[in-house]
């Protein structure tokens, strides 16, 4: 059969079918208009409009953050682009999969200052994994095939395609490779079974074992196998912001969350543990702290990643495995077998005595007279109402650390937040993603003040596109992570982080077609997010004002440039 | 690496972005069109220089990297220098350049231009030897090298 020959825009839109690609998330400008008008004449897949550029690349992030599969923008040329760049940068950070299609100027104008133009290419290289310029219509399916397979495999990231507008309407051929090679890129998947095996020894013999595991094992679909090997060894875990579901929050073998505002138990184990398995995390600045301190505690460290540069990148490893995560996993399971007669569950019994004292510091205690609204109090009425099932989306600042902390997460992907870039304004864009995703699902996006107004816009397209989201908005009236630390830091110098002429947001709520609600007292915390989630507004998005205590802070923290065992609790003073 | 619009600009972002020194590069494309080959001359920690190869080859670009320190090379720079060329320099000229095994490939009556190549620290040998003042401009590839022998770096 001859192939057809159709234009470069009705290629576009070919190849995103090919790709079994269910959701778009764009706004549409001169230079993709073309590839509007074969948008508007297809149904393979529906097209979200969003209000900003920015949204449409958070949401498309969060929906393969959610799900697994490669998220899909299309943004236009110059200012469509620019304002991308975001979340374009924030799924880079975290290593998620996507597809950014932007238009271009047409091939003759380029370098001509023409209207809406930008360096597209060159703006984006430093923030994705890869990006390309098409300027041959014959290449845009190859470009886009291409485009998918290096944004999934390996480490994942974002890949940008630059199209400009001629070439999508030229015509050509419509050919789609049914696999790519690329002599450049051929991403590791088995781990090295010797490397695997020296691991296994060196654990077996630990007396003091530690498992730190990461986003990687989301990211790697491997909390499976995660779990089997951590049951069948019997070691103390915890996960890095990224990581949380990656290991069953529930299970008494959790230690929490680590890091910056870990659990005391999580970070004392890190610091003193004498073998240290990570798995799928990157020993990151908000993770270990100070690296030299980390290091002042000899400790043997093996480190499951599939990307050789983040191994002995920030920290030393003794036993590096280069691989997929849920692989080299499985393997090590796999060699346990013939050592497990060597293996003595009882040489880690003084060590797991000594977790249990540190965890009955019990760290996350917070004091709660009624008087004010506890922002941890709210998190944990939430977690009580949704049966821990939710999808959470989280901004940036204290509440996504108070709901990191106060909601546990027993299954991967359900924790959906910014975690490397620590982009405010992601949280309701976030949420779009998943529950377009998960259309009967629970999403709640957790939220401050400051950080919802970054892109309040998007409850515009809550209201087109009909998105249920419960926002949970802890309203304190501040910045609360920069007035924490001014507090801390900075003698109490409130710089700039008040929030001052703060809208109803009952009234905005309402003004976009949702239900508002104003939440002042303790006592009704439960009521209204009953009240949220029941039958009655099953189809709305509702707009929860938490006000809530104003000087509350996240504890346990490690001050900047310090070491894991060096945090502040909230007893301190 | 593939001789794409961008390859070169990827591989130096890299260094600046994530503040890795240069102290020269050089690309061209080899005996296959469809690729290119660079020379980079970096310094750095142990810890650095892994880190730098491990950053090149994540770059999808790149086919290869080789530390060439890490076996027997060959390293060369070529330097073009023009000197002034008045009666008082040009003996003197021509001695040293021998001594370093220049070639003087164009004169005029106020200048000569002299090719030199060899290692980088032979360059700057030569360079310090002459008189400074009749040194006029200078032009430098940066170095180049290839393993000795069977130390081959090939896509």
């Amino acid at each position: 059969m001859k192939p057809e020959i159709i234009t470069g825009a009705e290629i576009v839109i070919r190849s995103l079918q090919k790709e079994s690609v269910d959701f778009v998330f764009g706004y549409p400008g001169g230079a993709v208009l073309n590839i509007y008008d074969a948008i508007f004449k297809q149904k393979y897949f529906k097209h979200v409009l969003v209000r900003h550029e920015q949204a449409a690349v958070h949401a498309a992030d969060a929906f393969s953050r959610a799900t697994g599969k490669v998220g899909v923008a299309l943004v236009t040329s110059g200012p469509g682009a620019t304002n991308a760049v975001t979340g374009i940068a924030t799924a880079y950070m975290d290593s998620i999969p996507m597809v950014i299609i932007s238009g271009q100027v047409p091939t003759h104008a380029i370098g001509e200052d023409a209207f809406q133009e930008c360096d597209t290419v060159g703006i984006t290289r430093p923030c994705v994994k890869h990006n390309f310029l098409v300027k041959d219509v014959n290449k845009i399916a190859s470009t886009i095939k291409k485009a998918f397979y290096i944004a999934s495999s390996g480490r994942p990231g974002p890949v940008l395609v630059d199209i400009p507008k001629d070439i999508t309407a030229e015509e050509a051929e419509f050919i789609y490779p049914d696999s790519v090679a690329l002599r450049s890129y051929t991403p590791v998947t088995k781990g090295h079974l010797g490397q695997i095996k020296k691991a296994l020894d060196l654990l077996l013999k630990a007396k003091r074992p530690m498992v730190y595991s990461g986003g990687g094992v989301v990211l790697g679909n491997a909390a499976e196998s995660l779990k089997n090997l951590i049951d069948t060894l019997g070691f103390p875990i915890t996960n890095t912001l990224m990581g949380l579901g990656g290991f069953p929050a529930s299970d008494e073998k959790f230690l929490g969350m680590l890091g910056m505002h870990g659990t005391y138990e999580a970070n004392m184990a890190m610091q003193d543990c004498d073998v240290l398995l990570a798995v799928g995390a990157r020993f990151d600045d908000r993770v270990i702290g100070n690296p030299d301190h980390f290091l002042s505690k000899p400790r043997k460290i093996i480190h499951i990643d599939i990307d050789p540069a983040s191994i002995s990148k920030r920290v030393k490893i003794d036993v590096p495995i280069v691989g997929d995560v849920k692989s080299v996993l499985d393997d090590m399971l796999e060699s346990y077998g013939d050592l497990k007669k060597d293996h003595n569950k009882d040489l880690i019994k003084p060590w797991m005595a000594q977790i249990k004292e540190w965890a009955s510091e019990d760290c996350m205690a917070f004091e709660d007279d009624g008087s004010f609204i506890k922002p941890q109090k709210v998190i944990q009425t939430l977690h009580k109402v949704t049966n821990g099932e939710a999808f959470i989306t989280s901004d940036v600042g204290q509440h996504q650390m108070w709901a990191a902390q106060y909601y546990p997460f027993d299954k991967p992907r359900r924790w959906i937040n910014s975690g490397g870039l620590g982009t405010m304004g992601v949280g309701l864009p976030y949420a779009m993603g998943c529950q377009l995703a998960f259309p009967d699902s629970q999403v709640a996006c957790v939220t401050g003040e400051a950080s919802i107004q970054m892109c309040i816009q998007e409850l515009s397209t809550c209201k087109q596109f009909h998105l249920p989201i419960k926002i949970i908005n802890l309203n304190n009236r501040y910045m609360g992570m920069v007035r924490q630390w001014q507090e801390f830091f900075y003698g109490n110098r409130y710089a700039e982080s008040y929030m001052d002429a703060l809208p109803d947001f009952v009234k905005l709520a309402e003004a976009y077609g949702h239900v508002g609600m104003k939440i002042e007292k303790s006592s009704d915390i439960e009521p209204a997010l009953k009240e949220a989630f029941s039958e009655k507004l099953k189809e709305k998005l509702v707009f929860m004002d938490f006000i809530t205590d104003q000087t509350e802070n996240v504890f346990p923290m490690i001050p900047n440039g310090k070491g894991l065992s060096e945090m502040i609790l909230a007893g301190d003073s | 690496m593939e001789n794409e619009s961008g390859a070169l600009s990827r591989v130096s972002g890299l260094f600046s972005a994530r503040g890795y020194n240069i102290e020269s590069l050089t690309v061209a494309p080899t005996e296959d069109p469809t690729l290119s080959r660079m020379t980079i001359v970096t310094s750095g920690s142990d810890a650095v220089i892994e880190q730098i190869i491990k950053q090149l080859n994540k770059l999808i670009d790149v086919v290869r990297v080789l530390d060439l320190n890490d076996g027997k090379h060959i390293e060369r720079e070529l330097m073009l220098v023009k000197v002034k060329a008045s009666n008082q320099y040009q003996d003197e000229m021509k001695r040293i350049s021998d001594i370093f095994r220049g070639r003087i490939i164009d004169v005029s009556d106020n200048t000569f231009t002299i090719e030199v190549t060899g290692s980088s620290s032979k360059l700057d040998a030569y360079l310090e030897s002459l008189d400074s003042e009749s040194i006029i401009e200078t032009v430098r590839t940066g170095a180049l090298g290839i393993g000795r022998g069977d130390r081959i770096l090939k896509a």
